[in-house]
């Protein structure tokens, strides 16, 4: 697969992510992602994942992965060994996210993060009305979701904030998974994925 | 008849014999002159020698690691499930090596083998040897094969450990590497175990100080203890409870010493048929070779410096309910090749079966072990 024809998210993120860097994908489901980037950006690293079935389509794309449950830490890795920790649509499944965000910037020069945002005007609606929320980033109902963690905009940012990290850039995708203008005024209410890079305050 | 297993395995098979006529000089100091390394072959080596797979057996296989030797046998060699036309390894694309090590008794020089000195069966007078003895004695092998450099190292358990030697030995002649249910070395409780059983065969009146061939008996009793508490080790308390629990062979309990629970007939019947099969004088050397295993000692302890000059790619695979070798002493493999950028994929297979789960066909196991074997490239 090329990057071109990945999802809107993966396409930003490939944008940020320099030629020949070392990355590591938190959570890279099917290893898609990393073999686009290896392929075109010459990009070098490992894919972590959890599910069987995904480490064999990994193993099949010749995507280095390494099976390991993220709320076990990663330990394994040595500080600042990798120029990119990216970790999309996981946050909000972790038993522990701050703890993975501090291992994220503890492994990477960079940090990139995207979540569903909760703060989302179709959330908020449900929210109003009295029902855990369920939509299309959300799509399960609250006793079999494994998203135990959900955020918004405002969450994340205000975490960042707590944990000393900085904020480096930031892109919101509305509906239709594109970065649109005016989402930028209001991006707690009209964004559905919000994407971070971010890295340690110096 | 036997249509299904001719379409799908390896077919009938005949071991070879290579034998070296210089010496070899091992790591506890004796020199091993003239030796012999029987091995079997499975596929065609391609024109370009760039798909040969060295599989390197555990502590009770030998050579015989696919197909039959006749088509009466009862059993396939001992990774029949994993080697042949459309298996994991499969023999179509690959030309699989399996020798059997030096201190073997499948027919490579060995305690079995006559001591040159003394015109008797070495027995108990065969040296001591390691993993990377053994290592050496493959590169011979595959020198005299015609293969510089293997496409696949493969091994599990103790054979996991012959693969791990061979990327610190000969980084370049290694592309990939399968490391299956290892561990960079034993842990107290490992070399425990095989004390225990080491001393099961050394007490038993049979065993004549290891001189038991020129006085034809085998120490057996000893054996099949050593067998039982080995076997116990490979399984898991989860499997043991499934199949035998608590049932009785009698269905009531007969207040003697004879068989009565179902583990305990299960149990005598591994160590008898072992028994027959392997030499005891074996078995206690390659539990030294075992509980010798330990690459990181010469650097400090320090694996990664250790793996410092591999340059293979690396498939490390456990299994979660194995506590002799345990998944956490794979990660320590993966920890050390990570630290050391080189490429790796480390994967615990969900298994009940314990750590002999690497002889058996579990699906996710096969699964990946085939994934990553056809990423393996190889002329046509």
């Amino acid at each position: 697969m090329k990057i071109a024809e990945l999802r809107a998210e993966h396409q930003l993120i490939s944008e940020w992510i320099t030629d020949g860097a070392r990355v590591l994908d938190l959570g890279c489901g099917d290893g898609g992602f990393l073999a686009a980037l290896n392929k075109e950006k010459s990009v070098t690293g490992y894919g972590i994942e959890i599910d069987p079935e995904n480490i064999v389509k990994c193993i099949q794309k010749g995507v280095n992965v390494i099976q390991a449950n993220l709320d076990e830490g990663l330990s394994e890795f040595e500080e600042s060994s990798f120029d990119f920790v990216v970790m999309t649509q996981t946050i909000q499944a972790l038993r522990s996210p701050h703890s993975v965000i501090k291992e994220i910037l503890r492994i990477g020069k960079q940090g990139i993060v995207t979540f569903p945002n909760v703060g989302h005007w179709r959330c908020r609606l449900q929210f109003m009305l009295g029902k855990m929320p369920i939509t299309r980033q959300l799509p399960d109902s609250w006793h079999e979701t494994p998203n135990i963690h959900i955020c918004s905009i405002k969450d994340f940012e205000e975490l960042c904030n707590t944990l000393n990290i900085t904020i480096s850039e930031r892109a919101i995708l509305d509906a239709q998974h594109r970065p649109f203008k005016i989402i930028e005024l209001m991006p707690n209410l009209f964004g559905e994925i919000a994407i971070y890079r971010t890295c340690l305050a110096t | 008849m036997h249509r299904k297993y001719i379409d799908n395995d390896v077919g009938i098979v005949k071991t070879s014999k290579q034998f070296f006529k210089g010496t070899l000089k091992l790591d506890c100091g004796v020199t091993l002159e003239n030796y012999e390394i029987c091995y079997e072959t499975y596929g065609n080596l391609n024109n370009s020698r760039d798909n040969a797979v060295l599989v390197c057996h555990a502590l009770t296989g030998d050579q015989h690691a696919a197909g039959k030797y006749m088509e009466t046998d009862k059993k396939a060699g001992w990774w029949d499930n994993m080697i042949g036309p459309g298996k994991p390894i499969d023999t179509n694309k690959f030309f699989v090596v399996c020798p059997n090590n030096l201190g073997g008794c499948g027919g490579s020089t060995g305690p079995l083998s006559i001591n040159p000195e003394t015109s008797r069966p070495y027995g108990p007078d065969f040296p001591i040897v390691t993993v990377r003895d053994w290592v050496e004695s493959q590169e011979s092998l595959a020198r005299e094969l015609g293969i510089e450099k293997w496409a696949i190292v493969m091994g599990g358990s103790l054979g996991g450990m012959q693969v791990l030697q061979w990327t610190i030995d000969y980084p370049n002649q290694v592309r990939h590497a399968i490391v299956i249910a290892a561990a960079p070395r034993l842990s107290t409780q490992n070399i425990a175990f095989n004390e225990i059983a080491r001393q099961a065969i050394r007490s038993d009146p049979e065993f004549h100080g290891g001189h038991f061939y020129e006085k034809n008996v085998v120490p057996e009793r000893g054996l099949k203890v050593a067998r039982m508490i080995g076997h116990l080790t490979y399984l898991s308390d989860d499997i043991l409870h499934t199949k035998f629990g608590r049932d009785l062979r009698k269905g009531k309990i007969d207040f003697g010493f004879d068989v009565e629970f179902e583990i305990e007939s299960y149990l005598r019947h591994q160590g008898e048929s072992f028994v027959g099969r392997f030499d005891a004088n074996t078995y206690l050397l390659m539990t030294k070779t075992l509980d010798y295993f330990d690459p990181a000692a010469s650097y400090g302890g320090d694996l990664t410096k250790a793996l410092g000059k591999c340059n293979s790619h690396f498939l490390v695979v456990s299994f979660s309910s194995d506590w002799r070798f345990s998944p956490s002493r794979s990660k320590e493999i993966v920890r050390a090749l990570l630290e050391n950028d080189l490429d790796v994929n480390y994967c615990q297979i969900e298994s009940e079966l314990g750590h002999d789960s690497f002889l058996l066909p579990i699906p996710q196991y096969h699964r990946i072990i085939g994934a990553y074997a056809e990423q393996v490239n190889t002329s046509k």
